[in-house]
């Protein structure tokens, strides 16, 4: 890296400098650019680069552990939506996303709102509710697999109330219908993989709510006040239509964390008894890396990145450009 | 009035209630992992262990250790050669803008959103190439370029609010690229280091997708020797909880002590920082 030479005159001699310093000026600019560089040959090889690959080898017939690149067209996603296991994923990763994030969204505001009340011991709330998002979904599943172990657990508790859940092993489907392959409905297994999700996620939205709640003027609620509102009233009519823009932040930024969810399942409960814990992620993994369908895991890999790219490129324009 | 003095008791209850199910799994797993094996029953799951036995520590920490030690190697030179790409990176993106900067920009941010899945077949066959398939080195450079979108972005956001006539007046005394960036930049940023490192630190050492399917054996972080622990045939719980345990404590320490800048961090990562 060539030194920066330091001029050791004063600002009294501008005019004299200024045609040197906008040549320097450029100069750095090439050094700026220079070093944004090699981010740019990583992302478009690492980024942009790989996802092309996957998306030729998601075309090819390369479903052995030997190589073949031969086209196949659109045979592996044909084979895919006829496949039982993903139309089962499909389901389970509707209902998850649903769910989840549903629980996400009312279980966080909810938290944010009663630790935005002026208590004493809000930080230390706040930390127990926040604590699960540093540790690994690894760890999550670990322990909830244990928590909501069919008779153990949770159950205990519950049997006291005459409920008897087998948690992550039944393989009831709430309100199922035939549809395609599969008996479409909730799957009674996966509740437990959400509630697993919900709450190592809940710190998530709890600490993007509070944000916005810190951000509300207090003048603004004491008017509705004034004007005769009650408390839920000014919750209801002020404070959350205000909080919309983080509900969408928070929607967006666990709607995709939900559509690739891997580990927590893996970790937890696998696959699970005609596939009800099973999602593209899982599936993704097992065909590619212990069966050895490279085109078919692919086609899988292809089919989640679309599902995430159909909200997250429009979220990202968006958001960039109100920036500006 | 009088209902007005029942409402803060009664959010009291509602708080702590829910602080109980929070704590309730951390709980189970310490005293699962303090109890000897014939008392982990299903039964008295709940119970205190009637004495502390901290066998299960040792055998958990026999199986883990090398792939605790392995998880450190990757963890520390990853966390730093991203945060000083991130940063970099950040600098330039905020402060010597070109034309197109922001496309760029938009378009490295995008791979923080990609399922992992979607570059993994590429990326292994790419890892076997260059001879780094099964390595630390190799899950390194993973962890670093895949970490380069959020660490640009928390930088980026960073160095955006570090007023722009401190940069120009560092020019008029003739400072150039560099010198700002390491004059001005990087101790204005001591925060936003604090915040990136512990951010990274914590999303690689939890990470459980690259590491299971770019290492075998000898090279796997942590939390693939924990999941392996599960997947043998006996399922020992105590064992099981003791390491979950002692994989999740850098992290649960880190926020313990750091809590305040990990939460900094998860705002950054939504974009609009």
């Amino acid at each position: 890296m060539e030194p920066v030479k330091v001029s050791k005159q004063s600002g009294t001699q501008v005019s004299v400098n200024l045609p040197k310093k906008k040549k320097k000026l450029n100069g750095d600019r090439l050094l700026a650019i220079a070093f944004l560089t090699p981010s740019i040959i990583l992302a478009a090889i690492f980024i942009y680069g790989f996802i092309g690959w996957t998306g030729y080898v998601s075309l090819s017939k390369w479903n052995s552990l030997v190589p073949d690149f031969s086209f196949a067209g659109l045979k592996n996603y044909l084979f895919l939506f006829q496949d039982y296991r993903f139309q089962a994923d499909i389901r389970n990763t509707i209902v998850f996303t649903v769910l989840f994030i549903g629980f996400v969204l009312i279980v966080g505001l909810f938290l944010a709102i009663l630790l935005d009340q002026k208590l004493r011991g809000e930080s230390l709330f706040r930390n127990i509710f926040f604590f699960p998002m540093a540790i690994s979904f690894v760890v999550t599943g670990v322990a909830w697999q244990w928590l909501l172990n069919p008779s153990t657990g949770v159950n205990l508790f519950l049997k006291k109330f005459g409920l008897d859940s087998k948690w992550y092993t039944d393989i009831t489907i709430i309100g199922g219908f035939h549809l395609g392959k599969i008996e479409f409905g909730i799957p009674v297994a996966l509740l437990a993989v959400i509630i697993a999700a919900v709450w190592q996620m809940t710190g998530f939205s709890v600490a993007m709510y509070l944000a916005g709640l810190r951000g509300i003027p207090e003048e603004l609620k004491e008017a509705a006040r004034i004007d005769g509102a009650s408390e839920f009233q000014v919750y209801r009519k002020v404070v959350i239509p205000m909080l919309a823009p983080i509900t969408v932040s928070v929607v967006i930024i666990m709607a995709h964390i939900s559509l690739k969810i891997f580990d927590l399942i893996y970790a937890m409960t696998g696959p699970g008894a005609n596939f009800v814990t099973d999602v593209p992620g899982v599936y993704m993994f097992e065909t590619t890396f212990r069966g050895n369908y490279y085109a078919n895991g692919a086609a899988i890999a292809i089919i989640m990145l679309l599902s995430v790219a159909i909200f997250i490129i429009p979220y990202l324009i968006i958001s960039r450009r109100g920036e500006k | 009035m009088a209902a007005k003095s029942l409402v803060k008791p009664i959010l009291y209850l509602v708080l702590i209630g829910l602080s109980l199910f929070y704590l309730m799994p951390i709980y189970v797993m310490f005293i699962t992992s303090l109890k000897p094996l014939d008392q982990v029953t299903l039964a008295d799951m709940w119970k205190l262990p009637t004495q502390i036995d901290f066998s299960s520590y040792v055998k958990a920490f026999t199986k883990l250790a090398p792939n605790f030690l392995n998880s450190i190697y990757l963890v520390v030179p990853a966390t730093l050669i991203s945060a000083l790409l991130g940063a970099l990176n950040g600098y330039v993106l905020s402060k010597w803008r070109f034309k197109g900067s922001e496309v760029i920009f938009t378009a490295i941010l995008f791979g923080m959103f990609i399922p992992y899945q979607s570059i993994l077949i590429p990326l292994i066959q790419f890892l076997r190439e260059i001879g780094l398939y099964n390595s630390i080195p190799g899950l390194i450079l993973v962890h670093v370029v895949y970490g380069l979108p959020i660490t640009t972005l928390m930088f980026r956001n960073f160095y955006a609010s570090i007023p722009e006539s401190m940069i120009e007046s560092a020019q008029m005394d003739g400072a150039g690229f560099l010198r700002i960036f390491y004059y001005i930049m990087i101790p204005l940023s001591v925060t936003g280091f604090v915040v990136v490192a512990i951010w990274q630190f914590t999303n690689i050492w939890n990470e459980f997708l690259f590491a299971v399917t770019i290492t075998t054996s000898d090279q796997q972080p942590v939390m693939v020797a924990l999941q392996n622990l599960s997947g043998s045939q006996i399922v020992q719980w105590n064992v099981q909880m003791a390491g979950a345990l002692i994989a999740a404590l850098p992290t649960l320490l880190v926020y313990i002590f750091l809590g305040k800048y990990f939460v900094r961090g998860l705002l950054a990562g939504s974009v609009k920082g």
